[in-house]
This record gives C-alpha cells, structure tokens and sequence, in this order.
C-alpha cells in the first residue's frame, strides 16, 4: 500500500473529528472527537515513520498517547466538576468568561 | 492481500469515527470509538507498529474507554437539548470540516514527499515496531521526554483531584450537618 | 603595609555602626555605646599605624594607591573601589578619628538617658565612615561617594530627633543644600574625566598641567564646580543657611560634623586639588574672596544673635572661612594646621556648651544664663580656654595657626594685602564675641538654674520645651531624656573635655614658626610640586604677624570685657542708634530670606505651576488618554471573546488553515 493511502485516511478521520468538535455541545463527546483527532495524528506520524524507516516516530506516537492521557484526565475531571455543580452538561450553556 | 486489510481497517475506522459522531447517546459514542480503535490497531500493525497497537488496544481502548464509560455512566446518559443556541455551526461545521480535510489533503499530497507514491523502503532494521525496539529508543535516546511524559501524568492527576474532589468547605458541611458556610 | 592599615581605619567605624545598627534590640545600651567608641578607637589607633609606615618611607614616595575591585569599567572610564594614602590624608584620618573617639566618649555621658541611644551612636559610626571614605577616597568617583555618604549622616544626626519639626526641617535644608553642592561635585568630575580621560588622583593631578594651560577657561570651570561643592559642604557663602539651623541636632553632632569634621571637607578638597587650583588661580581667588566675605559676614551675624549654639555655629562658618582664605592663597600646611587647632577647640566648645545647655534644662538663649562661674567650675574653664584659642591668645593653639594664615596673606601682597586687613578684622570680631558669651554667661549673680545647682548639687529639669520655638517636645525622641548631664558630674564628658582641653592649648606648639614646622615638614610630601611648596615668610615676619595677632586678639577680648562687663549700656545704646545695621545682623544678613526669594519661592511657584497646567492637563489627559484607548480598543475586540468553545474551535482552525495556506504558496 502507498503511503499517501494512510495519509489521506489520517486527513480523513481528523476532519471527522473535527466535525464533532463543531457540532456535538455534550463535553464528552467533545472529547471524545478530540482522541480522534489524536489518533489521526498518530497515525499520521506512524505513517510517516514507515515511509522513512525510522521508529523514533513511534516514540514520539506513544508520547502523543500520553498527552492524550492526560488530557482525558483533566477533560473529565471538568465533565465531573460541572456535574457536581449543577452546571449544563453542554458547552454552549457555560459561557461566562466573555467578553 | 494488504489492500483488503488495509481496506476494511480504513472502512471500520472511519465509519466507527462518524459514528462517534453522529449517535446521539454519549454512551454509544464511547462504545464506537473504542471500536473504532480497534480497527486503528489493525492499520497500525500494518504500519509495522505492533508495540503500539497492542498498547493502543490495551491502555487506550482498555483503561482509557472505561474511564470515559465511568463518567457517562455518571453524569448519566444525557441527550443534547434539541435547542441549539448556534444552528449556523450545523452547516457551517461540515463545510470547515470538509475544507480541513482538503487542505490537510494538499498539504500533504502536493508536498512533494519523495517517498509518496511507494510503500516505503522494505529493508527496515530487524523488530522495527517491536517492543524491545521502542523500549530502547524511550529509554535511551529519548528518556528525558519519557520523562517529561511521566511527570506530565503526575500533574494531570494532581488536576484531576482537585478539579473533581469535593472542595473543603463542602466536607466541612457534611460533617456539621449542613450547618454553616 | 600602609595601606592595609588604612583599609582596617575604614572597616572599624562600618563594623560599629552595622554591629550596633543590627543588635539595637538585643544589647544593652552602654554596650552599645562601647561598641562605637572602641570602633573609632580601633580606627584612630590603625591610623597611627598607618601613618608609621608612611613615615618609614622615602619622602617622594610617600603616598600609596591602593584598590580593592574595580568599581566599574565602561566605555574607558575606570572606577576603583581604592583609597589614596598620602601625609594629607593621613592627617585628615588622625584629625577624624582622634576628634569623633572624643566625641563618642563625651557623647557616652552626654546621651545617657537618651531612647535612641543605639540609633544614635550607630549613626554616629557611620558618619565617621562616610567622612574617612571621603577623605581616603583614591579618585573623584570615590571622594562623591563620601561626599554624599557624610551628606546622609549629616541628616540623619541632624533630624535626630525626628518628632521636632525644626530638627527635621533643618536636616532637609541641611540635606538639599549639600545636595546642590554635590550636584557641583558631579559635573567637576565629568568635566575632569573628559579633559584628562580618568578620575584618579594620581593620574589627574599629574596630567592635569600638561593638559590645560594656566587659566584655561575649562580648568577654571572645573574648579569652580569643585568649589560650590566645597562651599557647600563648609557652609560658606551663598551655601551658609544650613549650618546655623543644624544646631538642631544634639550637641555631641554640633561638635563632631557642624564644627570639628564635615564642615572641613570643603578646605581639604581645595588643598587635595591644589595642583587644579593652582592652574586657575581665578577661581582660587574666587574661593578666597568668598572665604573672606564668609568670615566676615559669620563674625557680625556671632555677635549679634544669642543662642548660644548658634553663635559658636557662626563662628565656626568664620574658622572655615580663615581655612579657605588659607588654602585658597596657597598656605596649604596653614589652613590644614587651623583645620586641626580649629578641630579641637571648636569641639571643646561645643561640649562646654552642651554641659551649660544642659544644666539650663536644655535652653540655649545667652540672655537667661547668668553667673554659672561658681556652679560649673570646670565647664567654666574648658570653656574659657575654647575660647582663648578660638580668638587667638598668645600661645594658645588657635593662635600660632591663624595667625599663619593671615601672615601668608600679607606676605603674598598686592591684591592679597586687602584680604590680610579682612582677616584682621575678622580675629578682632572673633576675640569679641567669644568674650561675649563667657562675659555674659559666667560673672555676676547666678541665674535660677545656677544657684540651683550650686545649693542642691543637680540640675533642674525642667519643662520638655524645644529651644526654638518653645513648643512642648515628645520625651520619648524630641529631647536629650529626662537627665540631663553636665561635665561635672559626668565622667566621660569631663575626660574628653579635658583632654580637647589640652590639645586646644598646647597644639599649636607643633608649629612654631622657626623651631619646629611639624605640620609644614609632614605634609610637604603631598604639596611638594606646588608652586608655593617654598614660599615662607621668613621667621621674623612670622613672629611678627604672631605679635599682631597676639595684639588684636587682647584688643578684642579687652573690647569685649568694656562693651559687656564694665559698661553694659554701650551695646544697648549701640543697637537703638544703628538699629539698622543690629537688625541686619541679628536677622543673620537675610541669608534665608535671600535664597528664598531668588530660589526657594520662584521654584515653588513654577511647581504651582505644573501642579495646576502641566498635571491636570498633559499628565492627566495622557493617562485618561491611553485608558480610553484601551477601552475603546477592547470593546471593539470584546465580541470575539464569546464565550462559546465551538466558536473559538472555528477561530483556531482559520488559523491552522492561514498557515497551511502560507506553506503551500511557499512551496509552489
């Protein structure tokens, strides 16, 4: 298979990831289409570690999972913040820090 | 015999990824990305990842979708509220979205890649992609941003305590019963 | 060797003001008190040594450089942090530090019952260090630095009692006036490392004649801005308003800064850059002229007012006015030989004043002490023998160092010849109004306070009053304590008075013209290359101007002893005849009143000024400018800050887009 096949595919799941960030309101969901998006980097970068035939990219793939990780992490322990408050479950509702 | 691997694994992935989108039940949605994970680790391991593919499945699809399963489990199965206070972004989002993807599409094909247009060279080292490659190149060459990574964890978990624990005001008033600030 | 001693004469006096500054809470106070006079004492005996081992050197040898790190090295200009010991500086350093060891041991008894004990003494400390700074200062960056450090003592001492508004008005008069003479200072040095391209001493002094021809207006310039700092610093005309208002401070300061040391520092800059000096000899004329018109000015402003303190200030504005007549005409060993003799007896009578003041309950007016000679025996004499020198009786210190003075004037003739009848007139006034205070303070019948001391054997306490403006003063710092002391029952202040006592009568013997020449002898390494370094007047004429002066200064007191005791009514009648003249002087030649007018009140009015226009109008319409630039620049921006996440998705991916875009027409 050539490599613009995983690439293409790689652009192709980012967009869709992208998608639910515009359209979805529901936190996790967002956050959800955010691993998304992470992966269609990571794949990006595998992709591109194949092509060149050199595995420091997969180190740098499984750094990106951390990150992911964390953000997770930190991503529901909002989610479960705002539910303790009683705040909406829907970004478009928590809007207080405008301008 | 690739092609129709790669095929199917592009196919379930992507449609896993609009399904994560696209279903309404926050809890469906965790269920099909984690399905869509598991199509990602076969296009992974034809990528010669296999370290990675096995942790994508175990840790990401493994731990990672059971925390999430926690939480809308917990925040309960909520549907979005058919409202929405920005209806434009229900067209103008497919729109950016398909503009995104072209442009990632030409960045990347009119980039000019030497090595587009091949499968990349065949002569890779021996256990390219296995766990033993990986592990010397993190511990290794790469061992301060393992350990950067490590420490990052460190923190997110610290966040995540204090963001979602109960402040102490609030045991403060369980514990008298509710009585004082 | 030397040198080392020198730097240890500068770490004493800083360890004792920092050790006692730090431990003010924890040591005792007469620990304290011991602590500041042992670190002068350490100084004065480094001193010594210090001046051992420069004598143990060759003559043309004679003076070391030394330097710790360098201060600053920029742009060609190199600043050492370094000290210059020569015989002048180490006679600077003797005369400091022999003079505040005194001080500190009378101040021990006099501040007793003093709140500010440690601040005070810790102070004092430093002031000793910031003047040793200036005079062992090895460049110009250094002497400014001391210049300014004794400036900020001066201060702190005089606004000592800081809840009496006088004394914190005085200090910043003191403070603001000394500052204009740094200012002049400041441009001295630029100007000096411009022509010359360094700072140092050394360098300076021995470039400077090859560089500027004799009178150059720039050598004059540079002179003359070194004068208004020395003017400044030595209270000499138009800078002289200050010295009469810091008698605010205690009277251990009056003694060490208004009298004894800082005053000073003007003379010994001259005589430092005689080398300078001694190319412009205009504005060496100029320095002379105004020492002239200050002596003169300070001995009618001495004999008319009557605070007692303020007097002897006066008188000390005249002293200093001799020194830079002297240093000015080129008799560098005789003005450093008055700075000396005047070092002493002018302490000597600040602390016999102190101990009167004292038992007059902290009252200062000449009018109220009467017929203290039985009450205060001691004081008495101390004070008597202050004043003989002061006012230059026969073989009495002031006499052979004056007179020295006054005799070089009229060797040098012409133009100089007036100033030697100047002089003279100004000894005949000195001799007048020292006899005036002892006339009118010691003979006749005791006065309230004397006959209490005499029949009970202590002093009255009276009432907290400010002597000033007679206001009641905060016991806890606006006053000397609830003691007072007096030199009789006071040991340290009798021991110091006593031994100043001494020097200020046999000093001068180091100088008699014709047997022994010590100071001319020491000193001539430092003047050795100055034109006048072999100028004497022959012994004859010196012994006759001797004899002049022995005659005016008899002439004096005996004018002193007609006008005050024998026929009372004469200064009476006087004052109501020349009324005008009385007025002139009693209101200290409307120095005040002059700088006001030409300075203080057109400054005032331009602040007015830009108070009322420039703030209100530029400042503030700058500031409310900018705010509502800034506002109306944020309301313009606000609605991006939505709020909405979604939204700032959409942003951020314009963004990554923008930039995609700008990649792929690059690489087109």
């Amino acid at each position: 298979m050539d490599i613009e096949w995983y690439l293409v595919l790689s652009a192709l799941l980012f967009a869709t990831g992208f998608l639910g960030v515009m359209i979805r309101r529901n936190p996790v969901v967002i956050l959800l289409c955010l691993e998304l998006m992470l992966s269609a980097g990571a794949l990006a970068l595998l992709a591109f570690s194949r092509m060149l035939g050199n595995q420091d990219a997969q180190v740098f793939v499984l750094i990106v999972l951390v990150v992911a990780a964390c953000e997770v992490v930190v991503g529901l322990g909002l989610v479960v913040a705002m539910y303790r408050r009683r705040l909406p479950l829907d970004v478009d509702e928590v809007k207080e820090l405008k301008g | 015999m690739e092609q129709v691997a790669f095929f199917v694994g592009a196919i379930g992935a992507l449609g896993a990824a609009f399904a994560v989108v696209i279903v309404k039940n926050p809890f469906y949605s965790v269920l099909a990305l984690v399905i869509h994970l598991v199509f990602l680790a076969g296009i992974f391991l034809l990528l010669m990842a296999q370290f990675l593919a096995a942790a994508l499945i175990v840790v990401y699809a493994g731990a990672v979708m059971v925390l999430y399963v926690f939480v809308a489990a917990y925040v309960g199965g909520i549907e979005e509220p058919k409202w929405d206070s920005s209806p434009e972004l229900r067209i103008v989002g497919p729109i950016l979205a398909v503009a995104l993807f072209i442009a990632i599409s030409i960045a990347v094909l009119g980039s000019g890649l030497s090595a587009l247009g091949t499968p990349g060279p065949d002569d890779v080292p021996a256990g390219f992609g296995t766990p033993e490659a990986v592990g010397h190149l993190m511990m290794e060459d790469f061992l301060i941003a393992f350990e950067a990574a490590s420490l990052l964890l460190l923190v997110a978990a610290v966040a995540a305590i204090v963001l979602a624990g109960r402040r102490r005001e609030d045991r403060k008033k369980q514990l008298t019963g509710g009585e004082g600030a | 060797m030397t040198a080392t001693w020198a730097w240890l004469v500068l770490l004493f006096p800083l360890l004792g003001s920092l050790t006692i500054g730090a431990t003010f809470k924890v040591l005792p106070e007469r620990t304290a008190g011991l602590i500041g006079i042992s670190a002068i004492v350490a100084a004065f005996v480094c001193g010594i040594l210090a001046l051992i081992g420069l004598q143990g050197e060759p003559s043309e040898s004679r003076h070391v450089a030394s330097s710790l790190w360098e201060y600053a090295n920029v742009g060609g200009l190199k600043i050492d942090l370094g000290i210059y010991v020569d015989p002048l500086s180490i006679f600077m350093v003797l005369v400091v530090t022999g003079v505040s060891s005194l001080i500190h041991i009378y101040s021990y008894s006099y501040m007793e019952s003093d709140q500010g004990y440690h601040r005070f003494f810790s102070y004092l400390n430093f002031f000793v260090f910031s003047m040793l700074v200036l005079v062992l200062a090895g460049n110009f960056i250094m002497l400014i630095v001391g210049w300014a450090l004794v400036g900020f003592a001066s201060y702190a001492l005089i606004s000592y009692w800081y809840r009496r508004n006088t004394a914190t008005k005085a200090g910043m008069k003191a403070f603001v006036i000394n500052v204009v003479g740094d200012i002049g200072l400041y441009i001295a040095a630029i100007l000096i490392f411009k022509n010359l391209g360094s700072v140092d001493y050394g360098t300076v002094f021995e470039r400077a004649p090859e560089v500027f021809t004799t009178n150059e207006w720039e050598i004059v310039a540079i002179c003359l801005c070194l004068l208004v700092g020395a003017f400044a610093k030595s209270a000499q005309m138009p800078f002289h308003t200050w010295l009469a208002d810091a008698m605010e401070g205690p009277t251990p300061v009056s003694s060490l800064i208004h009298a004894a040391t800082m005053v000073t520092a003007g003379v010994y800059l001259i005589a430092r850059c005689h080398s300078l000096f001694e190319l412009a000899p205009t504005a060496a004329d100029v320095a002379a002229w105004v020492g002239l018109a200050t002596l003169l000015i300070a001995g009618t402003i001495a004999i008319a007012v009557t605070d007692l303190k303020r007097i002897i200030a006066y008188s000390t504005m005249s002293q200093i006015g001799y020194m830079f007549v002297g240093v000015s005409i080129g008799a560098y060993s005789a003005g450093m030989f008055h700075l000396m003799t005047h070092a002493f007896f002018k302490a000597l009578l600040f602390m016999a004043a102190g101990s009167f003041i004292s038992a007059m309950a902290n009252m200062q007016d000449i009018d109220k002490m009467k017929g203290f000679r039985k009450a205060m025996p001691f004081t008495a004499a101390m004070f008597i023998i202050g004043a003989l020198a002061l006012s230059g009786f026969p073989g009495t210190s002031g006499w052979f160092s004056k007179d020295e003075i006054i005799d070089f004037a009229h060797f040098r003739g012409g133009m100089y010849d007036w100033m030697w009848v100047g002089m003279l007139i100004g000894a005949f006034m000195t001799a007048i109004y020292s006899f005036r205070i002892i006339f009118r303070i010691l003979p006749g019948p005791p006065c309230e306070e004397a006959e209490y001391l005499e029949q009970h054997g202590h002093v009255i306490h009276g009432e907290p009053k400010n002597p000033a403006t007679g206001e009641l003063e905060d016991t806890e710092v606006g006053y000397p304590g609830e003691e007072h002391h007096i030199a009789e029952q006071a040991g340290g202040m009798k021991f110091a008075m006593a031994v100043l006592g001494v020097l200020a009568l046999i000093g001068g013997l180091l100088q008699i013209p014709g047997v022994d020449d010590v100071i001319t002898k020491f000193l001539e390494p430092t003047f050795e290359n100055s034109v006048f370094a072999h100028m004497h007047p022959s012994t004859e004429d010196s012994w006759i101007g001797l004899g002049e002066g022995a005659l005016i200064s008899i002439a004096g007191i005996a004018t002193a002893w007609l006008l005050y005791i024998k026929r009372p009514d004469l200064p009476v009648k006087f004052r109501q005849r020349f009324s005008a003249i009385y007025t002139l002087c009693v209101n200290k030649w409307y120095g005040d009143e002059i700088v006001d007018f030409l300075i203080v009140n057109p400054v005032k009015a331009f602040g007015r000024f830009c108070n009322r226009i420039f703030e209100r109008f530029a400042i503030d319409g700058a500031t409310t400018g900018v705010a509502g630039l800034t506002r109306s620049a944020g309301a313009a921006v606000r609605d991006l800050q939505s709020g909405l996440l979604r939204g700032y998705a959409v942003l951020m991916l314009f963004g990554i887009l923008a930039i995609a875009v700008y990649f792929l027409i690059r690489s087109i």
